[in-house]
């Protein structure tokens, strides 16, 4: 099973799943792209003189772009969701606080750089590179003892027991952390000190075609950052011995015990590598966003969740496509219901759920989720 | 739970003592009497108020809850509970309006928890959007009684829907419908009386069924946490269609909400408030609005008393043992010729229903819905409520409610207003009770610590989690004795006044809770069993006969 | 099992019982106390801690008079979390509280107007520091006033001043919630009315991710966006709209009207409009004096409607010296206490000086129109004043019942 060759090795955990991202991500733009302009050809004059195929011509490259830096911030929240379901099949209602935790980490860390002037001098993928490493970390031993506290005492109850305590230790996490900020920083949103650090900041046009798109490095960061620890991820559970003890628990737990794993250290470390991420993704977000509040997993969270089922709850890769959809579809809604007085942007959620309804509808395990052999 | 033989303890002579219904009686009547005392005693101007509100009043509301569970004969328990409910209650609501206040609230959340109990708790359907189905029922009285500039209001012209040059809708009129301020709706062409509030509630049930059929259809296949995260959507939905519909044609006022919404008619209960007032000495000054929340708690009770024989008839019918079954095993359940979509949609639909109804409720009580009110939270809220009472059980939905409404309202209000009133009056904590306080928070860590670690069956690993905790729990209550003085209240940092962190509390709760009783506080027979499969051994013949219950072979005469 | 959980609520009774016989020390009698109700918890908390923190202080440095005439005057602060329910059952426990005289409060319309139901029915007077909804005093009850603007006033004045700058395009967007939604539509309404073109008129949740709402901005290009709503969001979406190549200007309610602004929006934010009613501090020196003893006491700068909220308590006081002096020294009658605030004439807060109207509304309200002028927050008090607007308050159009759909 093992020792293949360094060819195979490369095309295990490096082409493909860029293969697979970069697919997900023309596919989901392409089949968008399509239907806008099929909206177009529909309504070409949804209000008087706007055009909307030459709208959304100019619009494309932005909402592209927009799409994928959303969507791999959910796909990487995502990932924490989908890997606890995988093991544990719960739903880690707290996970969006880990995604807080590590945008809040992400910012102290970034009040040291600003403090110690490192922010102009150091190098600054080395600088994003600390911060994120830090707030991954942070959110992980979190997640961690979150499991040992909350969840692990619950192993075998029905399945709400946990999920009531997942949101208790929600709220309680959101209130701690603003309490914290409040002694300590005397302030609820946390600002970023990057305003005013160019390579942060300063905008990077972008010509794609005859539109000039405005990338913010901050998006760039996310996009590089997510493809990174998503190719990281990808190598740990396909190819270390620690990853087939994570998949081996996530299909059958009582198992893998009988089969000499320590079942209890791979819940933990599922935990440990769900929480990193949601808390590096919290980082990435931060700085792209500059202020974060106790209260900023909420939303991410919730979608990141939405995403999770809709790629299918449980499958690593599911997570990802989940993610990108999400994050294109809505770029997309928002980009042409603006042109459709009758429901505007305000509609973007109604329509991203109706989505995720009519998917679960005609495939009730997700796109990628597998068919799970019924019980009987 | 306990290894002592039960002849010879203590505990267990008095409970024999007390399962003799006359001591049984006198017990709870000097439980209520003393609780009724202490309370109409109260002194607003005490600095302890707060905390004395806060102590007393969850006895009352948890007296129904002694009387349900003690040996009484039912005639008598239905005679307290009236006696309760129906005089003791309004009583104190006249003293102080405050805990009527409380009273419907809690009220209105046992029907929301009785309500997503069924779907939930009998059926086994995780439903993370239950108060869409509230929201719809709100609306449905609001939409038609508010005096914001609704379509309702104001007649509407819909303009032909052109886009493009394709016309999508043609245009039409409605006609506007005067909303007369003065006790009479008109709703099209017919003219109904503020009476019309009664039928209102039937017409909020038959809407939120509707919603409820709406939604089960297309999440029929679904199950599990995908149902949770479709309900949590179509909730969502909900509440942002009731946030957008404010434009192009004004129907729901958007965010703005629909304010003046009309109540039905409690003069007629201002001379008795006034009377009854009279008669303990209490002077009101303002008897309407007592008389109108007298009225809606009536209402209230009696919705929730509705509920309760539907749920226990459902629970106890073919309908309810189809329920379980569905909850048991879906898969047998249909091999057993369970009708699965009729038995899931009636579910929601019911569940929903009860919603529909105190939704109207609520609606006339506010006199105020907007969107706002039925967020997510709201949701996870109630089945908090379902899951700390006990799921898939009809007490312990109506606890549940009664605890978490009462902390959330009433307990941690109360315990903030505390601690502001020692601020304002600069009261100083002795250093003594500082120190015991540390020691019993101490305790308490040592005791979580273990039991938590009950589930470790690795007995060296367990021994060695308890130890670290023990000794990092110990450390650190060594380090903070050290530093205990008498403590000046003022001194408290004003960033963290207990006001401001009452959800933190709540969470902390809720995982005390789950961790130590996940079957939640009154448990159904069954849900216990799951739970606690080789503790109840001992206790088996508490549990009413399952056994027998799931050989009867009904699924047949159901169908 | 039954009856361990008897044995627990007797002993519960019991120890009730103790400390209720040990300790009857009813306070002396002249106590008036003067509560406030925001959010204090969940995500509008900034707000609402600023409205609750800002009363606090204005009761310690003003109760003096009251003090002297022998009252201990109380701060009692309720959280409403920004739920209906907690807010109606709040109400319900301070109309009980014979020695709470006024209410301070509500950051949320929603839950202002079914609380205020409750206090109107008990005659407490409420004055709100931030309910801008026009609903708010249109329902004319006797007992609820305000100290800010009206969206209806506060959107006009805003659009007044985007077309007095020649601007002719605009593009509307707001917070999905009563306030910024109420200001933006008004905006908008007054903007069609003065003959600019509205580009767009959206409502977005969003708070941290703007990208895909800017796409259709950046394609329509407007001459000026206008955002109804807060600086927590708003300045977020400033800077991304910025860093997306949008070149026009960006106008704003009071609810940008924060030195956090300037942080988060940094170099962004400079140069964007924003209408308000508390003064620049350079008019108002007392104002700088307030938010230096904000700072101290509660070691964070004061949010938007903290001003507000100290003035509001302010004059709250005034009118209970007032009522305390005709009772002969005794705690006044909540009605009184009400009719004397409806009656202020000339208070002089440090936000401006404020009259009501019959239904409860400041009878002139002054616009500020301000531009953001430095990224700096410490420099946020000297942004540069751009134009003054009195607006009268809408009495007799609110009378003839507007807020036209």
């Amino acid at each position: 099973m093992e020792a293949r060759s360094p060819a195979d090795w490369m095309y295990r955990f490096l082409l493909f799943p860029l293969g697979q991202m970069l697919a997900f991500i023309a596919g989901s733009a392409f089949i968008l792209t399509l239907l806008a302009y099929g909206i177009a050809l529909l309504f070409p004059e949804p209000r008087p003189n706007i055009v909307l195929a030459d709208q959304i011509g100019r619009q494309l490259p932005g909402m592209v772009i927009s799409g994928i830096t959303t969507g791999f911030v959910y796909a990487m929240i995502a990932l924490g969701y989908t890997m606890v379901y995988g093991v544990l099949k719960f739903i880690n209602f707290a996970h969006s606080e880990l995604f807080m935790v590590g945008s809040v980490v992400g910012f102290e860390v970034f009040l040291v750089f600003s403090a110690q002037a490192m922010l102009l001098t150091w190098h600054p993928v080395l600088l994003v590179a600390i911060a994120v490493l830090s707030a991954g970390l942070v959110s992980g031993l979190l997640a961690v003892t979150m499991e040992r506290v909350a969840y692990r005492p619950l192993r075998g109850a029905p399945r709400l027991v946990p999920l009531i305590s997942a949101i208790g230790v929600s709220f309680f996490m959101v209130d701690f952390v603003r309490a914290l900020m409040a002694i300590t920083r005397n302030d609820f949103n946390l600002t970023y000190p990057l305003n005013g650090v160019d390579w942060a900041r300063a905008p990077i046009p972008l010509l794609i075609g005859t539109t000039t798109v405005n990338l913010r490095p901050t998006q760039i960061i996310i996009i590089v950052g997510a493809v990174l620890m998503l190719l990281f991820l990808n190598y740990f559970v396909n190819g270390t011995k620690l990853g087939r003890g994570i998949r081996a628990v996530s299909q059958d737990m009582t198992t893998a015990g009988l089969m000499g794993i320590n079942v209890n250290r791979i819940i933990a470390l599922t935990f440990f590598v769900g929480g990193a991420f949601g808390g590096a993704a919290g980082a990435l977000f931060g700085m792209n966003v500059g202020t974060v509040t106790p209260f900023v997993g909420f939303f991410p969270g919730l979608k990141a969740f939405i995403a999770a089922v809709l790629g299918g709850i449980g499958s690593v890769t599911g997570a990802l496509l989940g993610g990108l959809t999400l994050g294109m579809i809505e770029s997309f809604l928002n980009g042409v219901l603006v042109y459709f007085p009758v429901f505007g942007q305000r509609y973007t959620d109604i329509f991203a759920f109706a989505v995720l309804i009519l998917i679960l509808i005609f495939r009730p395990s997700g796109i990628l989720g597998e068919k799970v052999d019924e019980k009987v | 739970m306990t290894a002592i033989p039960s002849s010879l303890s203590p505990l267990a002579a008095l409970r024999r003592l007390y399962r003799q219904p006359l001591i049984a009686g006198g017990v709870l009547l000097a439980y209520v009497a003393l609780a009724l005392l202490l309370l109409l005693n109260l002194d607003r101007r005490d600095v302890w108020f707060p905390q004395y509100t806060m102590l007393v009043f969850p006895l009352i509301v948890f007296a129904p809850f002694l009387v349900l569970e003690s040996p009484l004969p039912t005639l008598a328990k239905g005679l307290s509970l009236a006696l309760l409910l129906g005089v003791a209650v309004p009583l104190i609501g006249i003293y102080d309006s405050t805990y009527l206040e409380l009273m419907i609230q809690i009220s209105i959340f046992s029907a929301l928890a009785l309500g997503l109990n069924i779907v939930v708790g009998f059926a086994g359907l995780l439903d993370l959007g239950y108060i869409a189905f509230f929201a719809v029922g709100a609306y449905i009285w609001a939409v038609f009684t508010s005096v914001a500039d609704t379509i309702f209001r104001t007649g509407f012209e819909f303009a032909p829907l052109t886009i493009g040059g394709n016309t999508l809708i043609a245009g039409f009129n409605v006609a506007p419908m005067a909303v007369a301020g003065t006790g009479l709706i008109t709703v099209g062409s017919i003219t109904l009386p503020l009476h019309a509030f009664y039928l209102f509630i039937f017409f909020g049930v038959l809407l939120a069924a509707v919603a409820g059929i709406l939604l089960g259809l297309p999440v029929l296949r679904l199950r599990g946490d995908y149902l949770a995260i479709v309900t949590l959507g179509f909730g969502e939905i909900i509440r942002v269609l009731f946030n957008n519909l404010g434009e192009p044609g004004n129907i729901t006022n958007g965010a703005q909400g629909l304010h003046g919404v009309m109540q039905p008619g409690s003069a007629f209960l201002i001379d008795p408030v006034n009377g009854i007032a009279g008669v303990m000495g209490v002077t009101l000054r303002t008897p309407a609005p007592v008389a109108s929340q007298m009225l809606f708690y009536f209402l209230a009770i009696g919705i929730v008393g509705l509920i309760i024989l539907l749920a226990q008839r459902l629970d106890n019918s073919p309908i309810g043992r189809a329920w379980t079954a569905i909850r048991e095993d879906e898969v047998a359940a249909i091999a057993m010729g369970v009708p699965l979509v009729r038995m899931k949609l009636l579910a929601f639909a019911t569940g929903a229903a009860c919603a529909g109804a105190v939704g109207v409720l609520y609606a006339a009580k506010q006199t105020f819905v907007s969107p706002e009110s039925f967020s997510l939270l709201q949701s996870i809220n109630i089945l908090a409520m379902v899951i700390v009472g006990g799921m898939g059980g009809i007490k312990g939905a109506l606890l549940g409610a009664s605890i978490v409404t009462l902390l959330n309202l009433h307990v941690l209000t109360n315990f903030a207003l505390q601690i502001n009133a020692l601020r304002n009056i600069d009261y100083v904590i002795p250093a003594g009770s500082l120190f015991l306080t540390l020691a019993l928070v101490t305790a308490l860590v040592l005791y979580i610590i273990w039991r938590s670690t009950r589930s470790i069956y690795d007995a060296g690993q367990q021994l060695r989690s308890r130890l670290t905790g023990s000794v990092i729990t110990l450390v650190l209550a060594g380090l903070l004795a050290t530093r205990i003085v008498d403590f000046h209240i003022a001194d408290w940092p004003s960033q963290l006044t207990p006001d401001k962190y009452q959800r933190f509390v709540f969470g902390i709760l809720l995982v005390l809770m789950m961790l130590f009783r996940p079957e939640g506080l009154l448990p159904s027979a069954r849900r216990k069993l799951e739970l606690h499969r080789e503790e109840t051994v001992h206790e088996a013949e508490d549990i009413p006969d399952l056994d027998q219950r799931k050989t009867d072979d009904d699924f047949a005469a159901g169908r | 099992m039954k009856l361990r959980r008897v044995t627990l609520l007797a002993v519960m009774a019991a120890l009730v019982l103790v400390l209720g016989a040990s300790l009857t020390t009813a306070q002396d009698a002249k106590v008036i106390k003067i509560a406030s109700q925001s959010p204090l918890s969940g995500p509008q908390s900034v707000l609402g801690t600023a409205i609750r923190n800002a009363a606090e202080l204005a009761i310690e440095q003003m109760s003096g008079p009251l003090t002297e005439m022998g009252f201990t005057v109380e701060f009692v602060p309720f959280d409403d979390q920004a739920t209906p329910d907690v807010g109606v059952a709040n109400a319900q426990n301070m109309v009980n509280d014979p020695a709470i005289l006024a209410v301070i409060g509500h950051l949320n319309s929603g839950v202002a107007i079914p609380s205020s139901e409750v206090y109107d029915a008990n005659n407490l007077v409420m004055v709100s520091p931030a309910n801008t909804n026009v609903n708010i005093t249109d329902r004319f009850l006797p007992t609820v006033n305000r100290i800010c603007g009206r969206d209806d006033a506060q959107g006009s004045a805003g659009a007044a001043f985007a077309a007095s700058q020649g601007v002719t395009s605009v593009y509307v967007l707001h917070d999905n919630t009563a306030y910024g939604q109420g200001v933006a539509e008004f905006f908008q309404a007054e903007a069609e009315r003065l003959g600019l073109t509205v580009l767009g008129f959206e409502g977005t949740s969003e708070t941290a991710n703007f990208d895909g709402i800017i796409q259709p901005i950046l394609a329509l290009s407007p001459e000026m966006i206008y955002f109804g709503g807060i600086y927590s969001q708003t300045a977020i979406f400033i800077q991304q709209a910025r860093a997306a190549g949008y070149a026009g200007g960006f106008l704003g309610p009071d609810g940008f009207d924060s030195s956090e602004f300037a942080a988060i929006a940094g170099d962004a934010g400079v140069g964007t409009f924003y209408t308000t009613v508390a003064a620049p501090v350079t008019y108002f020196p007392d104002a700088a004096q307030f938010a230096a003893d904000y700072e101290a006491k509660f070691g964070e700068a004061p949010q938007p409607f903290a001003a507000q909220s100290y003035d509001a308590t302010g004059l709250v006081i005034k009118a209970i010296e007032i009522a305390a002096a005709r009772s002969g020294g005794e705690v006044p009658s909540r009605a009184l206490v009400a009719s004397l605030v409806r009656a202020t004439r000339d208070y002089q807060g440090i936000t401006g000086t404020y009259s009501f109207d019959a239904v409860g509304d400041p009878v002139a309200a002054q616009y500020y129109i301000l531009e953001v002028g430095s990224a700096d927050p410490a420099a946020w008090n000297s942004n540069p004043l751009l134009q003054q607007v009195e607006t009268a308050s809408p009495l007799s159009a609110a009378a003839a019942g507007m807020a036209g759909s």
